[in-house]
């Protein structure tokens, strides 16, 4: 049943996604376009290349090249040793690539979606995250758990919900979620080198998206610094922060929000756990206003935690009350109209900036 | 087979031949092919005429196809007592995924219990002689003794240590009274490169690695020389250069944990295994299944070692499975397994060293079922004397300490006597009244043990918040412990 649902969510994911969005980058270089996919699976060769110590466990990585095909060719290149199929028993082989860490290998360890990773959550928390500090520094954990997080298509209440603040409010995890390719390469291969856990979250629905990406990322040794976030555009009258898919809404809606006036700045987080939260804050000093977008549950979200940061850093500097948008706060129904209201859209973000912007309107807005 | 006089030294040396090792283990697994025809009559093995190899354990091989076997259980209404396997076209075997099945036209369901119940491998009686017949793998004057003097310095640990909280001057204890055996004669036949990742009730291990008396104080009293920096309840040892992987409270988790070490161990093709202890109790998580089902399929080099010491804190072994105790377990999920007299130091020692041999060489896991009793209480927060009878006990403390078992071994043999015990007694209190004073004397961990090792490196948040926190101590010394250093 699960089969025929991905089948559905593939053709259904090429229908919803739009061309590339195209963002003015730093980089002068351009043109090669990457889908997240083959920017996760390079990242993964590059760094099991690199690194004798580095192997993959999940199921189905192996031998069906990965439920998602992000780990494909992978078991052909360097054999079952270093590509586990495992058994379905997450809290089995979570715990033992835990153990592998702590002996000294790094194992990434795929999780079918993260829905799955709370039959492991037990070694997640107790026996990676914490482990640093309970043996004073004896015990490193350089584990990575990866995986598709958050809505899909179609998928219903027990494969849709968003991890990041379940994951981030620990202390001892890393929790890193990319939008494009260039995050998905930088941020997977310097959560590979971490010497601590990194929970770190793919969306589904980005594997297929193509996005451009400079020479420079294609480099093995890119490499993106953790606990940065990206400003994908610039703007001054509102800031919007975001990560994973919802970096792409926001992006649109910037365009939307620019045709009346509205210069959106669009924050991409990249890392949840470290919170850029000097980023954030410099931003919303600059714009004095805040919204939000997550895909998650609103209550305890990282819109919650981006809201408390901001108001206790930069509260003189707010202009309008912090706008949360988030997914609703029910679980994630099926039928497909009533999904498309449960998931932020990119209406729900232009309508939200509004608001914040309308509570003092700047005089050239009002020309 | 072996052979062996009362006081004999003529006994079998080092089972380093394959061809012993599935002696020995055939000697112990015998029955699990014998079927119940009714309670009166004895148990008998039915010849399996197309699956000779399940009789040696070494050629069991998945490589090869699974052949499966299934016991038969007669009902005592079956005409039939001495079936054998039907000819002709009932005799076929068709190839599933997994191996080949031999089909039976008669409905016969595996018994939820063999009425032989799995044997208890022992070489040492009740007093400490050896007993006839016995395979075990010889222990020099020199290791016997050291064996011997570390199970009496963990009593002696344990005892004083209890006293300590009683008193108020640490917070917490456990103690393993009762099962020294299992933790000394465990240890002495795995070597230091052997990563241990204990549950809770074995510091005697780390105990004959060579933690020292005085660092099991600092731990308990969490001062500034523990190598957990104050972060852990007592009894939380951990030691990187013993190998000893620090103790956690979540039970079973070390589990699995052990197999991903034991994989990478493999990987790296060390002449070394993993070995993780647990209790009866924790066979019941969930942990417990994925690990040995998942070291089966891996082929780790991990020795399993469950100490079924009949209680889970109040939780009777009745209340916690219903399965022949653990050994049968392993052989459940493809684990080479062994049920021990865990008390029996000499016979813990055997089967440890054994279940090495096979485990690196062979790469496989080994499952061992130490059967003891737990004669102290589960911990300090424990009165077991409200769910256990207080005279069943002390009959345990008294006629069943595996230290007077042992003891009486090495006297016996000429290696101890009453002079070397009452020398060794006072000695060791006096050692450890000592530590208990020093390391209640010693300073606290610093301030910034506060905010260390949540990663690897220490984030800007943390650092500012040590930051306030100092000079929050700074204006307000008197809202703070005296005993905290800077």
């Amino acid at each position: 049943m699960y089969a025929i649902a991905r089948q559905r969510i593939l053709g259904q994911s090429f229908q919803k996604m739009r061309p590339a969005v195209s963002v003015l980058r730093s980089y002068s270089s351009a043109a090669k376009q990457i889908t997240v996919r083959d920017a996760l699976n390079s990242a993964l060769d590059e760094e099991m290349s690199a690194d004798p110590k580095v192997f993959l466990m999940g199921e189905e990585v192996g031998e069906y090249q990965g439920a998602y095909k992000i780990t494909k060719g992978l078991l052909e290149k360097y054999g079952p040793e270093r590509v586990l199929d495992t058994p379905i028993t997450e809290a089995g082989f979570t715990g033992i690539g835990v153990g592998a860490a702590y002996y000294g290998l790094k194992p990434v360890v795929e999780f079918m979606t993260f829905n799955f990773s709370m039959q492991a959550i037990d070694h997640i928390i107790n026996s990676a995250a914490k482990s640093n500090y309970m043996s004073a520094g004896q015990i490193s954990v350089p584990i990575v758990f990866r995986g598709p997080n958050g809505a899909a298509a179609g998928v219903g209440a027990q494969h849709s919900q968003c991890y990041a603040s379940w994951y981030a409010s620990c202390p001892g995890l890393k929790v890193l979620s990319p939008y494009n390719s260039e995050d998905a390469r930088g941020l997977l291969k310097a959560a590979i080198r971490d010497p601590d856990p990194v929970v770190f979250l793919e969306n589904e629905l980005l594997y297929g998206e193509s996005f451009p990406v400079s020479d420079e990322v294609l480099d093995s040794s890119f490499c993106i610094p953790i606990g940065k976030a990206k400003i994908e555009r610039e703007g001054k009258d509102v800031t919007i922060t975001a990560f994973s898919k919802m970096v792409g809404y926001a992006l649109k809606a910037a365009e939307i929000l620019e045709k009346d006036g509205i210069y959106a700045e669009v924050i991409n987080l990249r890392s949840i756990r470290p919170l850029d939260r000097s980023t954030i804050n410099t931003s919303v000093r600059k714009t004095n206003r805040l919204v939000t977008v997550e895909e998650g549950f609103p209550q305890h979200g990282v819109g919650a935690e981006i809201c408390a940061s901001v108001v206790e850093e930069s509260f003189a500097y707010l202009d309008a009350p912090v706008e949360r948008i988030a997914g609703a706060d029910v679980p994630m129904p099926y039928a497909a109209n009533l999904e498309r209201m449960a998931v932020p859209q990119i209406e729900d973000i232009v309508r939200a900036a509004k608001r914040a912007c309308y509570r003092s309107v700047p005089l050239a807005a009002a020309a | 087979m072996a052979f062996c006089s009362k006081n004999s030294r003529n006994i079998i040396k080092n089972l380093k031949s394959k061809a012993g090792l599935s002696r020995l283990i055939k000697q112990s697994s015998d029955s699990r092919y014998g079927s119940c025809l009714n309670k009166t009559n004895p148990c008998r093995i039915i010849p399996l005429t197309t699956l000779p190899q399940l009789g040696n354990p070494d050629s069991y091989s998945h490589k090869k196809g699974l052949s499966f076997c299934f016991q038969r259980l007669q009902s005592t209404t079956s005409e039939q007592q001495f079936a054998s396997l039907p000819n002709g076209e009932q005799n076929q075997e068709l190839d599933f995924p997994g191996g080949k099945v031999v089909f039976s036209p008669e409905m016969r369901f595996l018994s939820e219990s063999p009425c032989v119940y799995n044997q208890c491998y022992r070489v040492l009686d009740d007093n400490g002689q050896l007993i006839c017949n016995s395979n075990f793998v010889e222990v020099s004057e020199e290791i016997a003794v050291k064996m011997y003097s570390s199970m009496a310095t963990l009593q002696i640990l344990d005892t004083i240590f209890y006293e300590a909280q009683r008193q108020g001057r640490i917070s917490f204890y456990l103690t393993t009274i009762g099962e020294e055996a299992i933790n000394i004669a465990s240890a002495a036949a795995l070597t230091s490169d052997d990563i241990v990742f204990p549950q809770y009730r074995e510091p005697g291990v780390l105990l004959w690695r060579g933690f020292t008396l005085q660092e099991f104080a600092n731990q308990c009293f969490g001062n500034k020389a523990d190598y957990g920096k104050g972060r852990q309840m007592p009894i939380h040892y951990g030691s990187n250069k013993h190998n000893y992987f620090t103790v956690s409270s979540t039970i079973a988790t070390q589990i699995p944990h052990a197999v991903g070490a034991a994989y990478s161990l493999k990987m790296d093709k060390k002449d070394a295994c993993a070995v993780t202890y647990f209790g009866d109790g924790g066979t019941s998580e969930g942990d417990f299944h994925a690990a040995l089902n998942f070291a089966a399929v891996t082929e780790s080099p991990v020795i399993f070692i469950c100490r079924n010491n009949g209680w889970a804190i109040s939780t009777p072994t009745s209340d916690q499975f219903r399965s022949d105790g653990i050994a049968v377990r392993g052989q459940a999920y493809g684990v080479r397994s062994i049920r021990v007299d865990g008390n029996d130091a000499l016979a813990m020692y055997s089967a440890v060293h054994a279940a090495r041999e096979m485990a690196i060489n062979e790469h496989r896991p080994i499952l061992i079922e130490a059967v003891t009793y737990r004669i102290g209480h589960h911990s300090t927060s424990d009165d077991s004397t409200k769910y256990r009878p207080a005279d069943e006990i002390e009959w345990w403390r008294m006629a069943r300490d595996p230290v007077t078992r042992f003891r009486n071994w090495i006297e016996t043999n000429g290696w101890w006597g009453s002079e070397a015990e009452s020398q060794l007694r006072s000695s060791i209190r006096n050692q450890l009244l000592q530590a208990i004073q020093i390391a209640e004397r010693a300073e606290k961990p610093p301030v910034n043990d506060l905010f260390t090792d949540v990663y690897d490196n220490i984030p800007s948040n943390l650092r500012e918040q040590e930051k306030l926190l100092r000079e929050t101590m700074n204006r307000h010394p008197e809202d703070y412990p005296a005993d905290v250093p800077f």
